[in-house]
């Protein structure tokens, strides 16, 4: 019902665009280049097994905030910003608001604001309108943050309940775009942490174009407790983070030491 | 006229930029002629020598067993500690390069019954030692101390706003500190120049006219003019002649050590700073280094060795002193950088050369290294201290700015955490703090004690309502704080008085101008639960519960959404601004000792756990005993969008009222700063300089991991360095009393998940 009402707004110029907002956090370092404001925006279709924010999924709730609202509070982080910083907006799954996240890079980067889109991919398609509001909203984003959770598609399915052609679909047209990604993948033992997968991975990143930088990130426990809150079942009970040995085996089949465009 | 001045240029001068400085006293410009910036990074600076590291372990050694034996290996009990109480002493003799200790013996204490002899002896008992009977019977017969001068003077107003503890920390016991003597004048002008100068400033006190300031000062001067003298005894004590200025960087250390060695051996201050020295320091060393004379090597040796003598300080306290401050901090506050009033960075060589010694030596409290940010200074050296505080978290950051525009100098050093203070010719009167949290709750019950019940203040019309209306609160807490305002200064006029009668820091003044201005510092705990308390009020509709006796001890806020400091909200903000601003111009209508100009702190050291514990549940919902938040810190829990949110609010605080300083302690964890060193630096270096073009005033920034400071309290033995920031200083981990260390547990760390 919320989502439609947001719907409706999208059509009639004058009336603010609101997003769903879950939360903002203002001081945001490993989102993206420098220190960023984040804004997570509400709703996620995928239901990732190690995912530490359930509290996001639901689509349609969450604070409403036009984009002034949201741009003048950021503004006053700007001293914080340095050359680097900016923006990101993350989720849940940014590309669900896609309108939203559209008018509001448009505005921000009318303010000389860096943009960073942190997604999954998974609402990405080649149809219309989605499509032609993407390629719109790429030429407002200085970088993206892409997450692939897994490189088999079967097992990308497992562990999000979606396929993964629909990520790399995105990926791809990014990359033959020359639009500058950083590629990000959670470690998770019993899931990813497969030295075959990994290496299929690190392979497919060889081939893009416009990567600055690739990232492992441990899978970590720290979201359990919001399942407990949300009284869900927490999918990867018993499965512990992966020993540093196995980040650094992880990065290394990766070769992220090789992505170092973030740095320039 | 260039000509004659090289002619005359005597040898310890030759090399040096000439400039007034020569003529007169002026550290400034010699610093100003004799810069010499570095804008690279840290890959010159070496690393231990093996003297160094030898002496550093027999140190760790000697610390390891001042632990186990309970906090105190020896300690005098029958000679009272003046500049030339004791012979020399070494930790070993072969092997310093810079010498002398504060006693005969390394870590031995000293006694300082000047201050009070009561807190002397109970300071001695409280580790076991005895005091020895004919000390007692001088210090309470024959010569009066300044504990007792203050106690003759106070009215029982004062007597209960300090029982009571809406004032705490009062320095009518112990040494009020707080000076920063312009050490490096030693070194350039050596002792015979100053004292000429002091007797040339003495002969010109007064017109003959013998009014009360002149007969003061020119006691005062006098007093100085000896202090100077026996610091050149005490300096022959160790072979060296500083009654010339120092010929070589090695002298030039040893000369600066010798004022400190002298302020530290006669005062036991509540904060007993370095100052501003590595600008000299470096001149000296650069020349050395460019006549061949000295290594690097050497040039971080000497540098090493006295920064161990500064981490040798010690005094012997109550134990009420430590639940205020623990772990033993002096607080050798050592001031570095900066960028000069003509736009020049003061960034040099010795500046990293002071960092390099927590890599060189270990992690450690002291001295206590604040870093004068701005954002002109060269990036190498705002990443290198970066990676210092990842690393040790213990530095500190202060606004040079912000410092500097106020001040209208750049040749000011931090006194204690937070307090600038002009090292040439400025000094401050020290004067702990009021609690503004218990006086809202004063406001409510009319004077008394929320948790005696006593009434301390006056007996005004208690809130009576079940209800609270803002305007009737607004107008009750106004009167309260008139009154506070009223016992808080005029308790510390007495202080002041008696001090400069019975305790004058001869030694450290004699270091600076005859003719200062002065500074009356004051102070504020409890801001952010008054602040909150306020708005819950304001906003949140609160109601009263009281006990028995009327007397309203627990709150409830039907609303509890309320704006909270903290979180760049204006609402909440405003009120910090209006209460600080409030608070200050109250305070300013009295009378201040000596003409000194008023000052406030928002800055509570440890000592937010004390004054939690004895206030009573406040309308924010902090419960009767629970800390405070350090500083100007928002209060646990209130922060709700992010770290620097957090931050602005506290940059929202006007530094012009509160001139004596603005602190507040950021916890951090490493992934949270970014997922590799790199990233990790770049976020802070813009953190503060974001924090300071906002015109933040101080930061201590800690990283590390909850989970370490958990595994820290239960096995001490495996952390002995660790060392964290508090609220306007550093202290080892395990010195901090079970209180404090959940406190600090307890406290916000930013954290992503």
């Amino acid at each position: 019902m919320a989502q439609s009402i947001a719907t409706m707004q999208r059509t009639t110029t004058e009336k603010p665009l609101v997003g769903y907002v879950h939360s903002i956090e203002t001081f945001g370092s490993v989102d993206g280049p420098g220190i960023r404001y984040v804004v997570f925006l509400q709703g996620c279709r995928m239901r990732c097994e190690f995912c530490h924010n359930p509290d996001t999924w639901n689509i349609g709730v969450g604070d409403e905030m036009t984009v002034d609202e949201i741009l003048n509070d950021a503004i006053r982080y700007k001293a914080f910003w340095g050359k680097k910083g900016g923006i990101t907006v993350s989720g849940g799954e940014a590309l669900v608001q896609i309108d939203f996240v559209l008018a509001l890079f448009k505005k921000a980067k009318t303010m000389g604001i860096n943009t960073c889109l942190d997604t999954c991919g998974q609402p990405f398609t080649y149809k219309d309108p989605f499509f032609s509001k993407f390629a719109e909203l790429m030429q407002y984003t200085d970088v993206s943050l892409v997450d692939i959770k897994h490189i088999d598609s079967a097992q990308h399915k497992r562990l999000t309940g979606f396929n993964n052609e629909t990520v790399l679909a995105m990926i791809q047209y990014m990359s033959e775009h020359g639009y500058h990604m950083w590629i990000r993948h959670v470690l998770v033992p019993e899931r990813t942490d497969y030295d075959d997968y990994l290496r299929d991975l690190g392979q497919y990143i060889h081939t893009l174009n416009a990567i600055d930088k690739v990232e492992v990130l441990p899978y970590h426990t720290m979201g359990v407790k919001k399942y407990v809150e949300l009284g869900i079942d927490y999918p990867l009970e018993g499965i512990e983070p992966p020993s540093a040995e196995r980040v650094k085996n992880a990065e290394h089949l990766l070769d992220t030491a090789s992505y170092r465009g973030y740095a320039s | 006229m260039k000509q004659m001045e090289k002619a005359t240029m005597p040898t310890c001068w030759e090399g040096f930029q000439p400039g007034d400085w020569m003529s007169e006293i002026n550290v400034r410009d010699f610093i100003n002629k004799n810069l010499d910036q570095y804008d690279g990074d840290e890959e010159f600076l070496a690393g231990p020598t093996a003297a160094t590291t030898t002496l550093n372990d027999q140190l760790l050694a000697l610390k390891k067993k001042e632990r186990e034996v309970g906090g105190v290996l020896e300690a005098d009990n029958n000679v009272v500690s003046s500049i030339t109480s004791h012979g020399p002493g070494y930790l070993n003799k072969d092997l310093e390069t810079i010498v002398g200790l504060q006693t005969d013996k390394p870590l031995k204490r000293a006694f300082m019954p000047e201050g009070g002899i009561r807190m002397a002896e109970d300071a001695l008992k409280a580790y076991g030692f005895e005091t020895d009977p004919e000390m007692h019977k001088i210090f309470t017969h024959y010569r009066k101390t300044h504990n007792q001068g203050v106690f003759d003077a106070y009215t029982p107003d004062m007597r209960a706003a300090r029982h009571y503890k809406i004032v705490t920390g009062l320095p009518d016991a112990y040494g009020r500190g707080r000076l920063v003597s312009d050490f490096p004048r030693i070194a350039i002008y050596g002792i015979d120049r100053l004292m000429q100068e002091k007797l040339n400033d003495w002969n010109n006190i007064g017109d003959g006219e013998m009014t009360d300031e002149v007969i003061q000062l020119r006691e005062e001067v006098n007093d100085q003019w000896k202090a100077l003298k026996q610091m050149k005894q005490m300096a022959a004590s160790y072979g060296y002649d500083i009654g010339r200025p120092a010929e070589n960087a090695q002298e030039a250390i040893q000369w600066i050590y010798f004022g400190y060695l002298a302020a530290v051996k006669t005062q036991n201050g509540a904060a007993m700073s370095v100052g501003r020295i590595d600008t000299v320091i470096d001149a000296y060393i650069q020349r050395d280094l460019d006549r061949g004379l000295i290594t690097e090597e050497q040039a971080q040796e000497f540098i090493d060795h006295l920064v161990m003598k500064l981490r040798m300080v010690r005094f012997i306290r109550t134990t009420e002193y430590n639940s205020l401050f623990s772990g033993d901090p002096i607080w050798a506050t050592l001031s570095l950088a900066g960028v000069g009033t003509d736009g020049r960075h003061h960034v040099t060589k010795t500046a990293f050369r002071f960092l390099k010694t927590l890599d060189n030596m270990g992690a450690a409290p002291e001295p206590n290294i604040t870093l004068l940010w701005d954002d002109k200074l060269p990036d190498g050296f705002k990443r290198y201290a970066t990676e210092v505080s990842i690393k040790s978290s213990t530095i500190q950051y202060e606004n040079d700015a912000l410092m500097r525009n106020e001040w209208g100098t750049d040749y000011y050093g931090i006194a204690c955490c937070v307090s600038a203070q002009p090292i040439a010719d400025g000094m401050q009167y020290f004067g702990a703090r009021a609690n503004l949290a218990k006086t809202v709750l004063y406001a409510i019950n009319g004077g008394k004690d929320e948790l005696a019940g006593a009434q301390v203040g006056p007996n005004y019309e208690p809130i009576t309502s079940e209800y609270i209306d803002y305007d009737e609160f607004m107008k009750k807490f106004d009167k309260m704080m008139d009154w506070l305002a009223d016992v808080y200064v005029n308790a510390l006029n007495t202080i002041h008085y008696m001090h400069d009668k019975y305790y004058y820091e001869a030694a450290q003044l004699a270091l600076k101008d005859t003719h200062l201005d002065r500074t009356f510092a004051t102070g504020i705990s409890g801001l952010s639960h008054a602040v909150d308390s306020i708005s819950a009020i304001k906003y949140g509709h609160v109601k009263v519960i009281r006990n028995e006796d009327g007397l309203a001890v627990d709150y409830a806020v039907d609303n509890d959404d309320f704006p909270r400091y903290g979180n760049n909200d204006d609402r909440a903000d405003d009120i910090a601004k209006w209460l600080v601003k409030t608070f200050f111009t109250k305070m300013n209508k009295h009378h201040l000792y000596r003409g000194a100009k008023l000052s406030t702190s928002v800055l509570t050291i440890t000592s937010n756990v004390v004054y939690g514990k004895n206030t009573g549940t406040t309308p924010n919902g902090r419960k009767a005993g629970e800390p405070f938040s350090p500083g100007a810190n928002p209060a646990y829990g209130a922060e709700h969008n992010g770290a620097l949110a957090s931050l602005l609010s506290t940059a929202k605080i006007p530094y012009h009222y509160a001139r004596d300083g603005i602190s507040n302690t950021f916890g951090v964890t490493p992934n949270t700063l970014g997922h590799d060193d790199d990233a990790r630096k770049d976020t802070l270096v813009n953190m503060v300089d974001g924090y300071m073009e906002n015109n933040g005033m101080h930061l201590n920034i800690n990283v590390f991991n909850k989970s370490t400071l958990i595994d820290a309290q239960k096995h001490p033995e495996e952390y002995p360095t660790l060392t964290v920031r508090v609220s306007g200083y550093c202290v080892y981990f395990a010195d901090l009393t079970k209180e404090q260390q959940d406190d600090v547990i307890a406290r916000t760390f930013f954290e992503t998940m």
